[in-house]
């Protein structure tokens, strides 16, 4: 293992994880008002149905496998001991994976064509859109060419995600898999570095808190059944709701 | 019992003279910003027409609002399952060009351009994308245009009334129209609110003001959908939501609001109501036919001793109990019940009433023979051979009411839900005043005849001068009733001084650990 080996499977993933918390932390608090999804169906609305939906889409899912497949790998190693159910896996993933390939072609193409989204699109949105291209159309191609992903992830390069996050980085498994998966890995660690100073933020902000939430939202700025006792010490947070 | 208190206002249509100055000193304070250049937080709109956005009002188009669901109530175009289902592309959300692609033109090109065989031009361009365009439509596009194909006869509100009846509206010669101002209601039950997955949307405990919290927003653009007013507007340069903020620290300090401030026709009305908070619900899922009763019920009578104590208890400070009693708002909507709220249907429960307008004034059409008159001129003079006299004299009364030029149906469709019994109480009460004062100043109709008409509007000679007072002379004091006590407090609304006790001396805001920085 050389020195750019050792950057590229265990540096870059370290300082990827290292930035992306920091940073993400740092433009969270230091600059709330940044955080946006920065939606631009107002602009334009049609062809971002055609885009925004097969994307997320097929990206949640996918996102969703790796997830699986680092998280249980006995449990798809086990599943795939079938090859029927291996290939309903395979095929439920390619599928989402074109989804999201189709959906993000879409998006691509009305972020540079569209006169009215140009005029919402900074450097930052580009270039990550092409990293997320690179990344699926990578993706694909090792789903194609080395067969069966599902199976040697689980087996191979989850003991290597893990080794990363145990803080026993053991890149073995990595250097001995062909370029284009390790292509894959390099750019994932780009992307992830790169959340904090794109767009990409919005996916750490997903609401899904609202759905406990009762519909209405009072906010006082001060407890105003005690504001009148004097015995009573100021709160410095703010009732809700009451 | 959870007595709070609420800034409400009522706009007087009657007077409103459709100069727009209102929507001027609010852009001209608030959204004269990228990405704001579209958003009139406060417009105006001329009636019949489509308004901002267009048709506005057709829930089936934008599914905003809430909807009732057997006994229940819900959001229609958003809420727990729909925010997060559409999410990724919210099917209902209305697009820049249902409100207008902003524009400016290119004025520089008329100094700058060198010399040529033309004149040169300012050529209107994009303030989106900077291109040049062509103007398609405007921010009041639509302005005066009553009986037009595109924008009158499109009036959402036309649907319920008769097509005889709408024909007659356009004819040439009965054609009338009226202005509708409109801000965001601050209402009591926001969709706006409810829609928000953030929960970046809020309503102030204090004064009921609806605020969007920008740090908060993360742009899921579902309040655009839900508000069904369309109240709340997306600014597409920073990705969040903005909506009319009441000029929170204008009434903080207790002046009135910009648009209130600025306001030609001196329409606008501003003052606390004490409500109910735990009927709220109640009242919003009432069926349709009690709606507008069922809102202005839970507005409590602020000279109740009950409700005093109730308020005072829930930390209601003296002088806003004071302002309370002293509202105009709370006069022209409860005591004297001449003011409704816009689209009770929506549920949303406004806290922003309208006096319904009376305009054009109401008159007969006499047949009168005009020979004698005829024989007077000189032979040349033009003379139409018109045998018919505008009479405004009130010999009829109330007659004249289902004459008038608006259906009333039409009138009842935004106002009261459908019900013209409620319209027609409200002009009677409109006309009976101008009677009274007909009486008092001019003298032609006999003080019988004058009495009888306010019996019959259910009002008394006292009221019908308070009334007066307060449509037609009032001060600024007397139309802006803003608690201002709480002027040393003002700060605290915005943050909260303890927390800087102790912390920072004078002149820093940031905390003592980043001061060293
Ligand atoms: C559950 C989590 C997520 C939610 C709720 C979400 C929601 C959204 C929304 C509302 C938009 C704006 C669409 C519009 O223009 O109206 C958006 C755009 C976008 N999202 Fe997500 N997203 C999520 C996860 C992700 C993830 C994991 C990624 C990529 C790693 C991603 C990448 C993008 C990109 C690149 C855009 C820009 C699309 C464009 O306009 O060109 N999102 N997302
Ligand atoms: S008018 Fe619309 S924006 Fe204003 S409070 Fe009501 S629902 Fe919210
Ligand atoms: S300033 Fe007053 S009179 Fe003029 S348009 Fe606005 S509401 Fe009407």
């Amino acid at each position: 293992m050389n020195f750019f080996e050792s950057f590229l499977f265990v540096g870059l993933p370290y300082l990827a994880l290292g930035v992306f918390l920091i940073g993400s932390i740092w433009r969270y608090r230091g600059n709330g008002y940044k955080v946006s999804s920065l939606s631009s169906q107002f602009l334009e609305g049609k062809r971002l149905f055609w885009g925004s939906i097969p994307f997320h889409l097929g990206l949640i899912v996918v996102f969703l496998g790796h997830l699986l497949a680092f998280l249980i790998p006995a449990g798809v190693l086990a599943w795939n001991a079938h090859p029927l159910r291996l290939l309903i896996l395979e095929i439920t993933g390619y599928a989402f994976g074109l989804s999201f390939l189709v959906g993000l072609g879409q998006l691509f193409y009305r972020r540079i064509t569209n006169p009215r989204i140009q005029a919402v699109t900074n450097e930052m949105d580009l270039i990550i859109e092409l990293l997320l291209l690179v990344q699926v159309i990578l993706g694909l191609c090792v789903a194609i060419f080395y067969r069966w992903g599902s199976s040697w992830f689980a087996s191979d390069l989850t003991p290597y995600l893990w080794s990363i996050l145990l803080f026993r980085p053991d890149p073995e498994a990595v250097l001995a898999m062909p370029l284009l998966v390790q292509l894959h890995i390099i750019n994932a660690s780009l992307i992830i570095l790169l959340i904090p100073f794109t767009r990409l933020m919005h996916l750490l902000v997903a609401p899904f808190h609202y759905l406990g939430r009762p519909y209405q939202r009072v906010i006082w700025n001060w407890d105003r059944k005690k504001v009148r006792n004097p015995k009573e010490r100021w709160s410095p947070t703010r009732p809700r709701n009451n | 019992m959870d007595i709070r208190s609420q800034i409400s206002m009522v706009f007087h249509l009657d007077k409103c003279i459709g100069c727009h100055t209102c929507s001027v000193a609010c852009k001209n304070i608030w959204t004269d910003r990228k990405g704001a250049e579209y958003q009139w937080w406060n417009n105006v709109e001329t009636k019949p027409g489509t308004g901002y956005p267009t048709k506005w009002e057709d829930q089936s188009i934008y599914k905003g609002g809430w909807e009732k669901k057997g006994d229940k109530i819900d959001l229609k175009g958003a809420g727990h399952r729909k925010s997060l289902t559409n999410i990724f592309h919210n099917p209902h959300l209305p697009q820049i060009d249902d409100y207008y692609e902003p524009f400016t033109y290119k004025y520089l090109d008329l100094i700058e351009s060198g010399p040529s065989s033309d004149q040169p031009t300012a050529r209107p361009v994009s303030l989106i994308t900077g291109k040049p365009m062509n103007i398609k439509s405007g921010p009041n596009w639509d302005d005066d245009l009553s009986g037009s194909p595109d924008y009158a006869r499109q009036d959402p509100n036309l649907e319920a009334v008769t097509p005889a009846e709408k024909e007659a509206l356009f004819q040439l010669e009965r054609m009338a129209m009226f202005y509708l101002p409109r801000i965001c209601n601050h209402c009591l039950n926001p969709a706006c609110v409810a829609s928000c997955p953030s929960g970046a949307i809020y309503k102030r405990g204090e004064d009921g003001v609806v605020l969007i919290n920008q740090d908060v927003c993360r742009g899921w653009r579902m309040c655009i959908t839900a508000c069904p007013y369309k109240k709340t507007y997306y600014n597409w340069n920073s990705g969040k939501s903005e909506k009319c903020i009441l000029c929170f620290p204008r009434i903080e300090s207790g002046l009135a609001p910009a648009c209130m401030h600025s306001c030609v026709g001196r329409i606008r009305y501003l003052g606390v109501v004490l409500y109910d908070a735990d009927r709220i619900h109640e009242a919003a899922s009432a069926p349709d036919h009690e709606l507008v009763d069922a809102h202005l019920n839970i507005i409590l009578d602020p000279f109740d001793e009950e409700v005093i104590k109730a308020a005072k208890e829930n930390g209601v400070a003296d002088s806003t109990i004071r302002a309370a009693q002293l509202s105009p708002t709370y006069k022209f909507a409860k005591v004297w019940k001449m003011a409704l709220p816009l689209h009770s249907e929506f549920r949303t429960m406004p806290m922003l009433f309208y006096v319904p307008p009376l305009l054009p004034v109401m008159a007969s059409i006499k047949n009168v023979d005009q020979s004698a008159q005829k024989e007077k001129m000189n032979e040349k003079a033009k003379v139409w051979p018109d045998k018919w006299l505008y009479d405004t004299s009130t010999d009829e009364l109330f007659g004249t009411i289902h004459q008038a030029r608006f259906p009333m149906k039409y009138m009842a469709e935004m106002f009261s839900v459908g019900d013209e019994n409620k319209v027609e109480e409200v002009m009677k009460k409109l006309m009976a005043v101008r009677i009274h004062r007909r009486q008092v100043t001019v003298g032609d109709i006999s003080e019988e005849k004058a009495a009888e008409t306010l019996a019959e509007a259910g009002l008394t000679a006292e009221e019908a001068e308070e009334i007066y007072y307060l449509t037609s002379l009032a001060k600024f004091d007397d139309r802006f009733v803003i608690p201002a006590a709480h002027r040393e407090q003002a700060m605290e609304l915005m943050e909260f001084a303890g927390d800087k006790k102790g912390d920072t001396g004078f002149g820093f805001k940031d905390g003592t650990a980043k001061r060293g920085l």
